[in-house]
């Protein structure tokens, strides 16, 4: 069937630059370029670009542009390109639309309208540089009060404290399953966690046997397809995870087609190589709060009440009486993912049209544990569009104790959001399982990236801190008063607890 | 001595090394003019690709180097003090011995010349080679033996 799909860009090339070395021709999984060599020129195929920026990159001599196709479709606000492109897509295969990373479409981005607070005059800064600067953070759930016994000087703790996650920097990297993501992608994550003293998320992909080193600092999730676990896999995690919902698609299962089940990841999975791995939309045990709280139990049980256990659910409408049931239910941790977070695939339709964003689910979930007096027995870490270190701020302020960075983590290793993860061919050998792709990212240099990452953020953290004069993030946690919106409506300052700039 | 490591497992195949191994020794030094003006320099190292493995060879600088043994008019010569394995471009006949005793194959022939020079040099200008300096996945590593 001729396809009515017009390239969505276009390839330039720059003849007085090209030194036809073609190294675009390599670096290209999607087989854009091609050199021909009776013309002695490079051409492009340029439908079969999807704006990876691989070759853009790695041209020697800055040759090349890749731009968006200005042709344009009729204008009409309703009817755009990408509405056409769709319909096109689904007449000419009748399948559904899939796509990768977080949503893409404009909801409003409440981070992008809320700023922060310093001190002048009356309180004075801290300067990160000269005076001690604590970013260091504990998850799980906090005693209601604690006793101190002993007399004589000497002072002993006497509450039994639950297990606590300790990280240096409260920012972990989410959940990226090993298939969904090379294995090298998995060792930078793990070894940079390791190296920063946080943590990384398994995903529910199992624990690659060559990473159990890492297992202090790997948090293992525990997903409806249940793939790779088992005790040595829950025994060598920092914490686990029941993962209940993903932000980028909240109410549905997972796909990752046979032909990504290497022999390596069937061993690490438990399923057979070449098979689908089909994760369930809910998990079968679990229809109720009571389900949730005996797979928690089942959880600290087999480990010997020594982790913690956190529930990871996508933010959608009722998050905040969701969280309360769970945290009744016994997580030690509530992870929330809201409508940006990423994914390797979803279908596009769910992954831009379901869930909420992320801070009006944290501000709801915080406001009603603290309402409810059980702020105390949960940590809350926000996943889901966190780009900066003045989003992790905010979140903090908004009343997260820690975040997850996934997509970020990923463009730190390379990645540019081209969203097309689940095509299996990353140019970038990050979301690929290919050996020709998976090579391109050498997990030393990918590790180095990412400590470069946490450590740069972790320094702007403590320099908008000690503006603040505060001099450790625990007295940020949950202070909104820190926080202003700009533009934002009396309903939207309502709900995220804030006020309007100016008061 | 120094050497170059080639680290199969991290070798994408881009050939940049080969790029600017040649620019690096062409006589503007610009990757631009030394393409598309300037009679094209051999490439002194090679990316070996088959499938997906794939690395990038260049003279090994031998402890007890055949083309040094092998050389009839003393041009190929090790530097006492680098060690590194260089031909003298003044006395090479070209008659490319060497060629046929590297067990490598990692000297080449400049036909344009009509002598070999095609070699590593470990880019004498250069602190660190082109090659290693260059590679965008660190597949090609100095160490220092």
């Amino acid at each position: 069937m001729k396809s009515y799909i017009i390239p969505e860009f276009l390839v330039e090339r720059d003849d007085h630059h090209c030194i036809r070395c073609e190294v675009c021709v390599r670096q290209c999984a999607f087989d854009v370029h091609r050199y021909d060599e009776e013309e002695d020129e490079v051409f492009a195929h340029e439908d079969k670009c999807v704006g990876c920026l691989r070759c853009v990159t790695l041209c020697p001599t800055n040759a090349l542009v890749v731009r968006d196709n200005p042709t344009r479709v009729p204008a009409n606000a309703n009817w755009t390109r990408e509405v056409l492109h769709n319909i096109y897509k689904q007449a000419e295969t009748g399948g559904v639309l899939l796509t990768g990373m977080g949503c893409d479409k404009e909801y409003r981005n409440y981070w992008d309208r809320i700023t922060l607070d310093a001190s002048q005059v009356t309180n004075p800064s801290i300067d990160p540089l000269r005076e001690p600067m604590e970013l260091r953070t504990y998850l799980g759930s906090k005693p209601d009060a604690v006793e101190i016994g002993g007399g004589r000087g000497r002072h002993e703790l006497e509450t039994r404290l639950a297990p606590q996650l300790r990280l240096e920097t409260p920012i972990m990297f989410s959940a990226l399953s090993y298939g969904a993501i090379s294995y090298n992608t998995c060792e930078c994550l793990a070894r940079a966690a390791a190296e920063v003293g946080t943590c990384y998320n398994t995903g529910e992909g199992g624990l690659h046997r060559d990473l159990y080193r890492y297992g202090g600092h790997t948090i293992c999730q525990v997903a409806s397809g249940r793939f790779g676990v088992h005790a040595d896999y829950l025994e060598a995690a920092a914490a686990l995870e029941i993962k209940i919902g993903q932000g980028a698609k909240p109410g549905i299962g997972g796909h990752l087609p046979g032909e990504k089940v290497s022999e390596e990841i069937s061993r690490t999975r438990m399923i057979p190589k070449g098979t689908d791995a089909l994760s369930p939309a809910p998990h079968h045990d679990i229809y109720s709060i009571e389900d949730l709280a005996q797979l928690i139990y089942a959880l600290k049980e087999a480990t010997g009440w020594q982790k913690p256990v956190s529930v990871k659910i996508a933010a959608v409408h009722n998050s905040a009486a969701i969280a309360s049931g769970m945290v009744r239910a016994g997580a030690d941790i509530i992870a929330l993912d809201g409508i940006r977070g990423g994914t390797g695939a979803a279908p596009t339709m769910i992954r831009d049209n379901v869930g909420i964003p992320i801070e009006l689910a944290l501000a709801a979930v915080d406001a009603r544990l603290r309402e409810e007096g059980i702020r105390n027995r949960a940590s809350v870490v926000v996943a889901g569009g966190i780009r900066s270190s003045a989003d992790v701020v905010k979140a903090v302020a908004l009343g997260a104790d820690a975040v997850y960075i996934g997509t970020a983590a990923l463009v730190a290793l390379g990645c540019h959001v081209c969203q097309k993860c689940y095509t299996g061919k990353c140019n970038w050998g990050i979301a690929t399982q290919d050996p020709y792709l998976t090579k391109r990212l050498n997990p030393e240099v990918g590790t180095r990236r990412l400590v470069n990452l946490l450590t740069a953020w972790s320094h702007e953290i403590m320099e908008i801190l000690g503006g603040m004069g505060i001099n450790a993030i625990e007295s940020l946690r949950g202070n909104r008063l820190r926080l202003r919106g700009v533009g934002l409506t009396r309903e939207e300052l309502d709900m995220l607890g804030i006020k309007h700039a100016g008061a | 001595m120094k050497r170059i490591i080639p680290r199969e497992e991290y070798c994408i195949g881009c050939r940049l090394c080969e790029i600017h191994c040649i620019v690096q020794h062409s006589c503007s030094k610009d990757i631009i003019k030394a393409f598309k003006k300037e009679r094209r320099q051999v490439k002194r190292i090679e990316v070996e690709e088959e499938g997906h493995v794939s690395f990038a060879l260049q003279c090994r600088h031998c402890d007890e180097a055949p083309c040094v043994t092998a050389c009839l008019s003393g041009a190929m010569r090790r530097d006492a003090e680098t060690g590194a394995v260089t031909s003298d471009p003044e006395r090479c006949v070209g008659c490319w011995t060497c060629i046929l005793v590297c067990p490598f194959g990692a000297v080449r022939r400049d036909e344009a010349e009509r002598k070999v020079v095609g070699k590593c040099d470990f880019c004498p200008d250069l602190e660190v080679p082109a090659c290693v300096a260059n590679c965008p996945n660190e597949a090609l590593v100095l160490v220092e033996e």
